[in-house]
This record gives structure tokens, C-alpha cells and sequence, in this order.
């Protein structure tokens, strides 16, 4: 089941990503944001509130004067380090009570700035490569069935009635748990600490709560015989320190979108593209799978009309992801079943959009969304398009399969409705499992011009952003209709540009280390 | 009484008051677990249960799909839900209408308030697109529409219509859990009381669960649910400001 597609095109959409990509790169090299920086802290090892609950990484990035921000928190911190003798803990706890402050230790040598640091960063390092290994040898002991894999969400709002559903699920056949966040969360310039049981549609994001659900599910995994994978949302103005934590708990996929948080949470682009560079470098390092939004631009706008926007955008995440470090085997691309279900042939479209983009990305682990504007209280059709979108999916061979349920649009899941989710999606998939390898499409059908069309319009629309620029491009509401202005938009005060001497020992580490084998 | 207005839920027999329900119970499926639903059922008040599926769902939980009969009624002649949906006009008449009777431009502020990011709703009623093939607001000549879009503060949101002196505020919940929602359209209709606006605006609100009555008990003008047309909901803000400038005048 191949389609005919202009091969050309691909490989041009490729090069305009990359130009378009380009000069954004160039802005990310010379800029960090506070939330890069808190990222540095974290993985340095330090962790803990201070004063009226403020996570220690915000008290001591916040009390940095711009000058000594602009050479990077850890420029300060491994000052006072090699002053101090203490370990990066202890010294954060005595900064945050204010015995110390950073602005004491400005005198260092930078020689003796990094030497303070090595071991600490060298420790984190091996932390992260055993939570690699980790992954690897579950994975290998305890293998998964074939994907598409299914992917539930819960989304309780406490962490313990979470594990209690997402046990449930794995054990009526989810393979990937997501604990959807609470609504708001993106907009925190923070992460809450510890374990959290209040929540609005939706769980707080902690290491604490990341924790708890990690070992639910190791253990249900080595009951099961098969590993169960966890994932969370790296999104928001807290992107890199979602992405540390979960690399740090051994969480196995993550949200993380180059360009989602600004058209969707109106978070400031130049803050976004920053935040999601180091974000996808520490995924890369730690073998997480990203899971991008494109999915979005189809429940905002019309699914027809925006199929080249999300193959654009596709390119555009895989440009990014790149060069990040990250290989196609972790880039999860996502797309959506959002086709207005009155309309004729819609079914085919939605077959060309998924079949386009395995063809396209051969190699990545496509994400696929179920469907969720057109879901009404109607149940029982409701439960009927989820099986068309089921179908849609093993034939086209996507990989991670988001079960749609047939209350969306009626209250996050109850405990039933995710079975009977699951077991929609095993029957159509089991059913019709190589049903996509015994036929082929009509040349020059309906489902191949259709997919021409889309491949043809993306790359008109790549070569309209790569003619203005990125940037200017999303202040043209040329994606999703949105209109976005660079210097506008939530977290533009946390951005800010690097010093000659900027130093963030992370970046270089993980950068010049090849991640050490597949993922998976 | 009237025989007539009396009804039950319809199987395949007038007033054989057939329902299906559909349940988990937290307990390991065993025939008992099927009893244990059966009378549970039963102790709901239905009779003739028949529990047609029970099985395990997982370690410690049991679904079941059980179809009973009721021997409750309603009467329909007692049962008011008044909707505001009531002036059915198409895009051109209502731009005419308030072309007519208002001469000048409705605004319109349109918002996710609270921390709800889910704009599906006000999108399709205000986006130019629409829903359905009803056009957006933003479609019509004489409506001005501003949507603020995702996660509006209720402040922020009362701060703008007071700036912009908006006629009509159309407040979005789809997120309810934990009754977020109504807390977050109490705080609006408070608010614009407080800052002594309330009477000035048509104050409507919208999303999936949302009904007119619950509208009502919230104090707002109008509540729209799901499967609104944007035509309804400018049908509605236009007659309500055109009343009220009937009523400013002094009436006709």
C-alpha cells in the first residue's frame, strides 16, 4: 500500500525546513532564558522549595542581576561551589536562606569555576545514561506487542487515583500512560514540588508525581511481561525542566513542540524556540521519544483546509529536532483524525493525511491522534468514528496511537471508558492487522490526489515562510490563523542574551557525546 | 393530568419505560459481582433488570451493561427549560435588524476564562468560519468581535470590556471538573457587578455542559450549550440590546 508521491518535493519541503530553521538556530546560539537556566540547576542536583514555596532553582535564578544571568547561572553557581566546598544542594539551600548570595563569589577563575562543576555535571551524566540503560534493558526483557501502540491518558488531578487508573489501563492493554497536566500548568513559571492530589483537568507535572507513577508501572510491566511507558508534556514555560525531570525519572516520551506553546498558549516565540532547543537536547541524550502538536492546528481550524499547515509544521518539528541532536527513531510527528465526519470521503482523506506522512518520515514514530472537535455526547457514534480512526491507523502503520474515547468532549475518562477504548482499538487492530499490506491504492485515485495535493501545498506554504522568515511568518498568522509577535506573548522577560563568557556545562556535554545506543 | 403529556422512557412498547445503564463497580468479576450489580440496580428503583454483560475490565474491576424499566413518569406539561434560542434569523437579517434598530456596531468580547485552554467552542461561535455552515460572528457587517482566546482572567476579561465599552461577553468553559466552571462564571458575573457593568452588557456564556436554566441560576443573560450556531447566539445578543433600547427610550 504505497502511494505515488513526488519524491523531488519531499526532499525540497526538507531544504526550505532547513533555511527556514537556519537563522532561528543562530538566534538560539546566542540566547538563554530562565528557564534554561533552572534546567542547568536541576541537573546540577539541585531540587527543594525555599522560602513561601518557591522551588530553589527560581530563588536563586531570579535573585541573579541581569550581568551575572547573562553568563549563565552556572558561571555563579560553580563559583560558589569552589568557594563554598558544598555540594550544589546544600549550597542552594544556604542561598535560598540567604547565608550566602551569589554576588559574593564573582572573583573565581573560570578554570576553577568548571572544575567545581565537573563532578557534579559528570555524576548527572551517569545518572542519565543508567536511566538510558535502564529503558533498554526493560525493553528488552520485557518487550512490547507491536505498534500502533496504545496510548491512554489519566487525568484524575490526584497523582494516586492517576496510578490507580493508569494500573488498570496497562493491564486491559495500554502501552503508553500519558498524566495529562493540569489545566494552566503551561503557564507557571515554575514547577509545584512534591506529590500533588489537587488538580483541574488534569494532574500537576512534579519529579515527585513522575516518581510515583514510574514505579506503578515498572511494577505492572513485570507483571505484565511487557514494558509500559510513561510520558508527560514538556511544553509550556517550564519545557527544559520537564524535560530534566523526565530524564532524571525515566520517562519515556515527552510533548515537546517547536512551535505549539506559541500559537496555542500565546508563550513568547523567541522564549519557545530557546526553551525547546535545550529541551530536545536532553531528550535526545536520554532516548525519549517527543511527541509534536500538530494535531492542534486541526481542532482549531478546518481539518481539510490545514492538512499542508500540519505537514509543514511536520517538517519544520523535524528540522528542529535535528539539530538538537535527535534521530528520526525519537522524532513522534503528530497528526490527527479531525475530518468533519458528515463529510463525504472524509475517511479517504484522513487515509491519504496518515498515509502521506508515513511515506514522508519513514523513520519516525508517528504520533496519531484520535478524534475530538467532532465528538458531541453522542456515545455511540462517537464509539464508531474512534473505530474508523482505529482502522485508519493500522493500516497506515502508525506508531503511537492515542485511544479516542468515547466520552471526549464529555469528562476526562472514567476508569470504563478507557477499557472500552482499549478495546476498540485491539479489536479494528487485530482484526485488519495487515490489512494495509494486501491492498494498494487506485493510481491517480482519489486518495493520491488527494495526498499529492497536501504534499504540493506544504511546500508552497514552507516556501512562503522561508521568503519571510520564521519569525515574521508566525506574526502573519500564516500558521493555525494565529498571529503571534515576537516580542509579545508570555515569558519574553525570561529570555535573554548570553555573554561572550556564557557557560552552560550541559550544552557542551551533551552535545559532544553521541547518545549511546537505540531507545529502544 | 394530562394522559397525553405523561411520559416514560420508550423501548419498543409506549410506557414500557426501557433504559439501558452502563457501570464499573471496584470488585473482581465473579458471578456475585453480576448479582451485586443486578441488585444494585434494583435498589436504584428499576425493576426488571437484566445485567446482559458483566466482565473483568481489570485487576479489581468489573463492567457491566444492564438494561431495566422504570415505573417513574415525567409530565411534560410541568417541565420549563426556557432556551435562548428562540429568534431564528439568518446572517443578513440580523445585520439588517441591528442596522435597524441599534445604528451603529455590536461589540463583542468572546474568552476562555480561568485557566481553560480548550477555545473549540467560542472559536465556532465567533471565528469567521463558523460551525455548521453558520458563519462566525466575525463574519457579519455590524458585529465588531474581539476574541481574547485562551486563558483570559476574569479581571483581565471585565478590564477590556470596560475599555472597549462591549456591548455583549461571551464567557467559554468546556474544562468542569471539580466545578472549575461555574466557580470561574461566578467570578465574571461578581466581577461585573462589582465594577458596575453587569446591567450595561449582555452577559452570555457557553460550552458543552452548559445549559440556559444553569445560565439563569448563574445570572447571566443566556447560556449556549452544544451544538450552538453562531446565528443563535448574535440572534440573541441583537434582540437583547434592542430591547433594551426600547426600554432606555422609555418604550415605543
Amino acid at each position: 500500500m504505497e502511494l505515488r508521491i513526488d519524491r523531488a518535493a519531499v526532499e525540497r519541503c526538507r531544504s526550505l525546513a532547513a533555511s527556514i530553521v537556519d537563522p532561528v538556530s543562530t538566534f538560539i546560539a546566542a540566547h538563554s532564558t530562565v528557564a534554561v537556566e533552572r534546567s542547568v540547576l536541576r541537573l546540577l542536583g539541585v531540587d527543594g522549595i525555599g522560602r513561601d514555596e518557591i522551588p530553589l532553582p527560581n530563588l536563586l535564578v531570579d535573585g541573579l542581576p541581569p550581568r551575572m544571568r547573562a553568563r549563565g547561572v552556572a558561571t555563579a553557581f560553580g563559583a560558589a561551589l569552589a568557594e563554598t566546598g558544598l555540594e550544589p544542594q546544600p549550597l542552594a539551600e544556604a542561598l535560598g536562606a540567604g547565608r550566602y548570595s551569589l554576588e559574593q563569589f564573582i572573583d573565581v577563575p573560570a578554570a576553577a569555576v568548571r572544575g567545581a562543576l565537573r563532578p557534579f555535571v559528570e555524576r548527572t551524566l551517569a545518572r542519565l545514561r543508567e536511566r538510558r540503560a535502564e529503558r533498554l534493558e526493560r525493553l528488552t526483557r520485557l518487550p512490547q506487542s507491536p505498534p500502533p501502540w496504545l496510548y491512554v491518558i489519566v487525568a484524575s488531578g490526584n497523582i494516586y487515583e492517576d496510578r490507580t487508573a493508569a494500573v488498570a489501563a496497562a493491564q486491559a492493554g495500554a502501552q503508553i500512560i500519558a498524566v495529562i497536566r493540569s489545566t494552566g500548568q503551561s503557564l507557571l513559571d515554575f514547577v509545584p514540588f512534591g506529590p500533588t492530589t489537587e488538580g483541574f483537568g488534569g494532574t500537576y507535572a512534579t519529579q515527585e508525581n513522575f516518581r510515583i507513577m514510574r514505579s506503578a508501572l515498572d511494577e505492572v510491566s513485570e507483571r505484565l511481561g511487557r514494558y509500559v511507558m510513561l510520558t508527560n508534556y514538556a511544553s509550556g514555560l517550564c519545557m527544559p525542566e520537564i524535560a530534566t525531570m523526565a530524564a532524571l525519572e525515566r520517562l519515556d516520551m515527552l510533548l515537546n513542540d517547536s512551535m505549539y506553546g506559541i500559537l496555542f498558549r500565546d508563550i513568547n516565540m523567541k522564549r519557545t524556540f530557546v526553551d525547546q532547543h535545550f529541551s530536545r537536547m536532553l531528550n535526545a541524550f536520554s532516548g525519549i521519544i517527543i511527541n509534536t502538536g500538530e494535531d492542534n492546528y486541526l481542532t482549531t481550524a478546518d481539518a481539510v483546509e490545514q492538512a499542508p499547515a500540519v505537514l509543514a509544521s511536520q517538517f519544520i518539528n523535524e528540522e528542529f529536532a535535528h539539530r538538537a541532536g535527535m534521530p528520526d527513531e525519537q522524532i513522534g510527528l503528530g497528526d490527527a483524525y479531525e475530518i468533519d465526519p458528515d463529510l463525504e470521503d472524509g475517511f479517504l482523506f484522513q487515509v491519504a493525511q496518515a498515509q502521506l506522512a508515513r511515506q514522508v518520515f519513514p523513520n519516525a514514530p508517528l504520533k496519531y491522534m484520535p478524534p475530538t472537535k467532532h465528538m458531541t455526547g453522542d456515545i455511540f457514534k462517537g464509539h464508531l468514528i474512534d473505530a474508523m480512526f482505529n482502522l485508519t491507523s493500522v493500516m497506515t502503520r502508525q506508531s503511537i496511537h492515542l485511544c479516542g474515547m468515547l466520552t471526549e468532549a464529555i469528562h476526562t475518562p472514567f476508569l470504563g471508558d478507557r477499557v472500552l477504548s482499549i478495546e476498540n482499538a485491539r479489536y479494528v487492530m487485530n482484526t485488519a492487522r495487515h490489512f494495509g499490506d494486501e491492498i494498494s491504492f487506485t493510481p491517480g485515485g482519489r486518495i493520491e490526489r488527494r495526498a499529492q495535493e497536501v504534499l504540493a501545498n506544504a511546500e508552497a506554504l514552507l516556501e512562503r515562510v522561508a521568503a519571510r522568515g520564521l519569525m515574521p511568518a508566525i506574526q502573519g498568522a500564516v500558521f493555525a490563523d494565529v498571529s503571534r509577535p515576537p516580542d509579545g506573548g508570555r515569558g519574553f522577560d525570561g529570555v535573554f542574551a548570553r555573554a561572550d563568557d556564557y557557560y552552560n556545562p550541559f550544552e557542551a556535554a551533551l552535545a559532544a557525546v553521541p547518545a549511546a545506543g537505540s531507545p529502544r | 393530568m394530562n394522559e397525553s403529556t405523561v411520559i416514560r422512557p420508550y423501548g419498543d412498547t409506549r410506557n414500557d419505560g426501557k433504559v439501558q445503564l452502563s457501570f464499573t463497580l471496584p470488585v473482581e468479576w465473579s458471578e456475585a459481582a453480576d448479582e451485586a450489580a443486578r441488585q444494585l440496580v434494583a435498589k436504584m428503583g428499576f425493576t426488571e433488570v437484566q445485567v446482559v454483560d458483566g466482565r473483568p475490565i481489570a485487576a479489581g474491576f468489573s463492567l457491566f451493561v444492564v438494561y431495566a424499566a422504570t415505573t417513574q413518569s415525567i409530565d411534560m406539561a410541568g417541565v420549563k427549560a426556557p432556551s435562548a434560542k428562540i429568534h431564528a434569523m439568518s446572517m443578513e437579517e440580523i445585520d439588517a435588524f441591528v442596522r435597524e434598530r441599534l445604528g451603529r456596531k455590536v461589540r463583542v468580547a468572546g474568552a476562555c476564562i480561568g485557566t481553560d485552554a480548550h477555545t473549540v467552542g467560542i472559536d465556532a461561535i465567533l471565528n469567521m468560519k463558523g460551525y455548521k455552515g453558520d458563519y462566525g460572528l466575525e463574519r457579519y457587517q455590524m458585529f465588531e468581535v474581539h476574541n481574547l482566546g485562551s486563558q483570559v482572567a476574569v479581571d483581565e476579561f471585565v478590564r477590556f470590556a470596560k475599555e472597549r465599552e462591549i456591548d455583549a461577553l461571551l464567557a467559554s468553559q468546556v474544562v468542569t471538573q471539580k466545578g472549575s466552571d461555574i466557580t470561574n462564571f461566578t467570578a465574571l458575573a461578581e466581577l461585573l457587578e462589582a465594577e458596575g457593568i453587569r446591567d450595561r452588557v449582555v452577559l452570555c456564556c457557553g460550552g458543552p455542559r452548559v445549559t440556559n436554566l444553569l445560565a439563569g441560576e448563574l445570572g447571566y443573560d443566556a447560556g449556549f450549550g452544544r451544538g450552538t450556531l453562531p446565528s443563535e447566539v448574535a440572534a440573541f445578543i441583537a434582540t437583547r440590546l434592542a430591547e433594551r433600547a426600547v426600554v432606555a427610550r422609555g418604550g415605543v
